[in-house]
């Protein structure tokens, strides 16, 4: 048997393995506030670690990442009604608990102004900054009648399908879904 | 007293999770390795934090000092 030869077939089984990258993959679904708090502090943290990160937007998360400065025609009717009753981006985005038409909202922002607790405009200027990858699940967006030309100017960001999150989360060693 | 020199010096009073490991992870990127950094720190949750931090990326802890409302960590790299 040649030992060397079976080392460096172990050794690409292992590089190969499912799981096997220091790295997140992270399914963002909600369109709450806080739940956008903790994807973001996550996935800021984990490229602090030294993660690769991935997050995938989909769903009512997607809306999160609308840009409320970007206007853009041609939608449909109820591509149009979507985008009126969705949050205008992140800053729109209401608690998931104790909303109180607002106030709560409020309340919260205000309380992490005081804690020194960084916002989401700052979560994702962190993100950028660490190179955090933000993909835009494509069906989300046409389904819900939004367009890429209305999403935030983020670098890198793309859109995508489930095949893609799904070969991100295969290599990832931790998947998550918020 | 430990045995070693501290090149730089970085704030991180005040900041909540996540922003001390974002602002160490990106201040020891500056450094060579070898290199000590201290971080100043009031958030009770980096005395966990920086350790796992730590151990993840490779990086070593030479010294945690507790004084009343500040956390200082002298923070080596290794990688």
């Amino acid at each position: 048997m040649d030992i060397e030869k079976e080392l460096a077939e172990i050794k690409d089984k292992l590089n190969s393995a499912p799981g096997m990258e220091n790295k997140l993959s992270m399914i963002v679904f909600s369109g709450d506030l806080d739940k956008h708090l903790a994807s973001l502090i996550i996935a800021t943290g984990a490229a602090a670690m030294g993660m690769k990160v991935v997050l995938f937007y989909t769903f009512w998360g997607t809306a999160a990442l609308r840009d409320p400065a970007k206007k853009v025609g041609g939608k449909t009717f109820m591509g149009r009604m979507f985008g009126f009753m969705l949050p205008k981006g992140r800053n729109k985005l209401k608690l998931s608990q104790m909303h109180m038409a607002g106030m709560g909202t409020a309340m919260l922002k205000g309380l992490m102004k005081q804690k020194n607790v960084a916002s989401l405009d700052q979560l994702f200027e962190v993100a950028a900054a660490l190179g955090v990858q933000i993909n835009i699940c494509e069906m989300s967006m046409d389904l819900m009648g939004m367009k890429k030309e209305e999403m935030i100017d983020y670098p890198g960001l793309k859109v995508c399908g489930v095949a893609t999150f799904l070969a991100d989360a295969k290599e990832s060693a931790v998947q998550l879904f918020i | 007293m430990a045995d070693y020199t501290v090149s730089k010096s970085f704030d991180c009073k005040g900041l909540a999770c996540p922003m001390p490991i974002v602002r160490l992870s990106m201040e020891v990127a500056k450094l060579k390795v070898g290199e000590v950094i201290e971080m100043l720190s009031t958030d009770p949750g980096s005395l966990a934090d920086v350790p796992s931090w730590a151990k993840s990326t490779g990086n070593a802890i030479l010294e945690t000092k507790q004084e009343p409302g500040l956390i200082r960590f002298y923070v080596k790299r290794q990688k």
